[in-house]
């Protein structure tokens, strides 16, 4: 047997409650709001990967059989996009500004300090699984740079932050 | 009179306005006036008169685009209106504040745009990271649907409109308008060859008009304070008022709503305290990361666009990047093809291997490995990826800044080449 065909075989043998009844009510939400199915395969990867924190292959197959979309095309997406991480990411994800006013403003340099905060570099997650460091294009808050985004939460002026106590309360934040 | 319709209920020292508030100050009148019998049409003519450019960064007049449209009876029933809120733009900074400190007004325009159009579905094509865009805005849409501003059947007026909120998943390519629709439609966000145009044949094969935040935000004053009013604000030759930002190091950097044809020297010097103490004015980038660099000596042409265009430049986004004496330009720029670099859709080869190249061109530079054949080669990628070239404009903006980088900043790259080093690392 090719491996190919073993692929298949591996992607059939995905259990049908695969995505959770919570998923699959956003994605159903999501439905209606577009008028082609296709829309809402970008968006199913960013409810499952809500849920789940990354975009596993598992997961790629499971929203491509559950809304009829060929896989590779949904690959196709899932791989162009910034921010759906086909890999494991940590708890919070980092997106670091390392576009040119964050630049002029020292961000290098800043980004340095946090390398070392948290022993990682861009594309790295943290030994203890809480973070990952992803370069992102400008943020838009450039008279505040040098500027991040750690999960949900813009941080800004990082070159007067203390940063250890920074990540600090993302660590100590158990929700 | 009202001489800031952009920023006059801004102030994030307290929450934006909420729908009552908002509409107490002056708010959907435009609606309104909808509602009392003002026919698409006449929107159309009121925009077309205001002389309302674009503020996305291209600057097209935004009454013409509308008028593309194809409307009547003949034409397809369903259009689309999207907001491009897709702000990623290198150094800009300003839909953002828009958003986030008086979200009805951008709701407020998108309901008057819509109707001009008589597009019945309009999206909201919000960067991703904007998280706190997407919880006020959202807020603020459940607000007009539910004083019945959003929905079927508008104030009688027989007019249906949803709004319907889309986070990017992100990429810079979907600025541009095609391939935002392409994003929207849940494809990679390759651009689409035009014609047809998205006026057209736009989301789902239907016209579609794409506007820009800011755009949209100067509709509600135009609708309801007149074109006169409107075209009194400006300065200039171009008319209305517009953000403009100032990112670097200046004494103040920020974004503030001014006419157009302020002088570029009362942006920097008034509003942006001049530069920080011991450092001197290099150059500026004029309206974000894809324009051509601008010298002091520009610093009295006006803040409009056919001043700029005249410097060699383009207004687009309007804020300004400073380069400022102590930061190095060969630096500057190479930061910025890397980002260009990055978000090349990989679509057309000028553009997908070009600009990685002059990407590593620029860390040899940087590495003291830089050349006077290198300089050659980036001479002749400013041509190769240059406007026309290429499947979209995102490579031509690549070679703004370094076109002019390598024009007005010459001596600095043949320091790198010389000490083989760069000369402002210490």
């Amino acid at each position: 047997m090719s491996t190919m065909s073993g692929q298949v075989i591996a992607s059939t043998a995905l259990p049908s409650d695969y995505l959770s009844d919570e998923e699959i009510a956003e994605i159903e939400h999501e439905r209606t709001l577009y008028p082609d199915t296709r829309a809402v395969g970008l968006e199913a990867l960013k409810i499952v990967q809500k849920q789940r924190g990354w975009v596993s292959d598992e997961s790629l197959l499971a929203v491509a059989e559950y809304l009829g979309l060929p896989v590779a095309e949904l690959e196709g997406v899932a791989t162009f996009f910034n921010l759906i991480y086909r890999r494991p990411v940590g708890k919070n994800v980092i997106l670091y500004c390392n576009s040119v006013s964050c630049w002029i403003m020292g961000c290098d340099q800043v980004r340095e300090k946090v390398s070392e905060e948290l022993g990682i570099e861009f594309g790295e997650t943290s030994e203890d699984g809480e973070f990952t460091l992803i370069p992102v294009p400008c943020l838009g808050d450039c008279d505040r740079a040098p500027v991040m985004m750690v999960g949900p939460d813009l941080h800004r002026n990082l070159d007067r932050q203390d940063l250890g106590e920074l990540f600090s309360r993302y660590r100590n934040n158990q929700d | 009179m009202v001489t800031n319709p952009l920023t006059r209920n801004i102030d994030f020292s307290r929450q934006p306005l909420d729908l009552a508030a908002y509409e107490k100050s002056g708010g959907y009148l435009g609606l309104h006036a909808i509602a009392r019998g003002l026919e698409p049409a006449d929107v159309l003519d009121r925009v077309k008169e205001s002389g309302l450019k674009g503020r996305g960064g291209a600057g097209f007049p935004t009454g013409l685009k509308w008028s593309f449209v194809p409307m009547g009876e003949g034409a397809p029933q369903q259009k689309y209106f999207v907001v491009n809120a897709d702000e990623m733009e290198p150094g800009t900074f300003k839909d953002r504040l828009l958003m986030e400190g008086d979200p009805h007004l951008l709701i407020d325009g998108m309901i008057i745009a819509s109707y001009a159009i008589q597009a019945s579905k309009a999206y909201i094509f919000l960067r991703g990271e904007y998280t706190d865009s997407e919880r006020i805005l959202r807020k603020a849409l459940a607000e007009a649907y539910e004083r019945g501003y959003l929905g079927k059947n508008i104030l009688d007026t027989g007019f249906d409109l949803d709004i319907i909120m889309h986070t990017s998943a992100g990429r810079y390519i979907c600025g541009e308008e095609t391939a935002l629709l392409n994003a929207l439609e849940g494809k990679r966000a390759n651009p689409r060859a035009k014609p047809p145009f998205p006026q057209v044949s736009g989301l789902w094969g239907k016209p579609t008009i794409v506007n820009n935040v800011e755009t949209i935000c100067n509709l509600p004053g135009i609708l309801a304070w007149g074109i006169d009013w409107y075209r009194s604000l400006t300065k200039g030759n171009d008319h209305g008022t517009k953000l403009f930002g100032i990112s670097g190091k200046a004494r103040t950097p920020g974004c503030w709503e001014l006419p157009l044809g302020t002088p570029i020297r009362e942006l920097l010097e008034v509003y942006g305290g001049g530069m920080r103490d011991g450092l001197q004015l290099k150059g500026f980038l004029p309206g974000g990361g894809s324009t051509d660099f601008m010298l002091p000596e520009h610093l009295d042409l006006n803040l409009d666009y056919d001043d700029i265009a005249g410097a060699g430049s383009r207004l687009a986004t309007g804020t300004l990047i400073l380069l400022d004496d102590k930061t190095c330009p060969v630096g500057m720029i190479g930061n910025l093809m890397t980002f260009f670099s990055h978000e090349s859709c990989g679509y057309c080869t000028p553009c997908r291997d070009g600009l990685p190249w002059v990407d590593e061109i620029f860390r040899e530079f940087e590495r003291g490995n830089g050349t006077h054949k290198d300089l050659a080669i980036l001479e002749e990628h400013v041509d190769y990826m240059g406007p026309g070239k290429t499947f979209c404009a995102l490579a031509p903006g690549a070679t703004a800044p370094l076109g002019s980088g390598l024009r007005y900043f010459r001596e600095d790259f043949e320091r790198h080449i010389t000490e083989q080093r760069c000369p402002y690392k210490h």
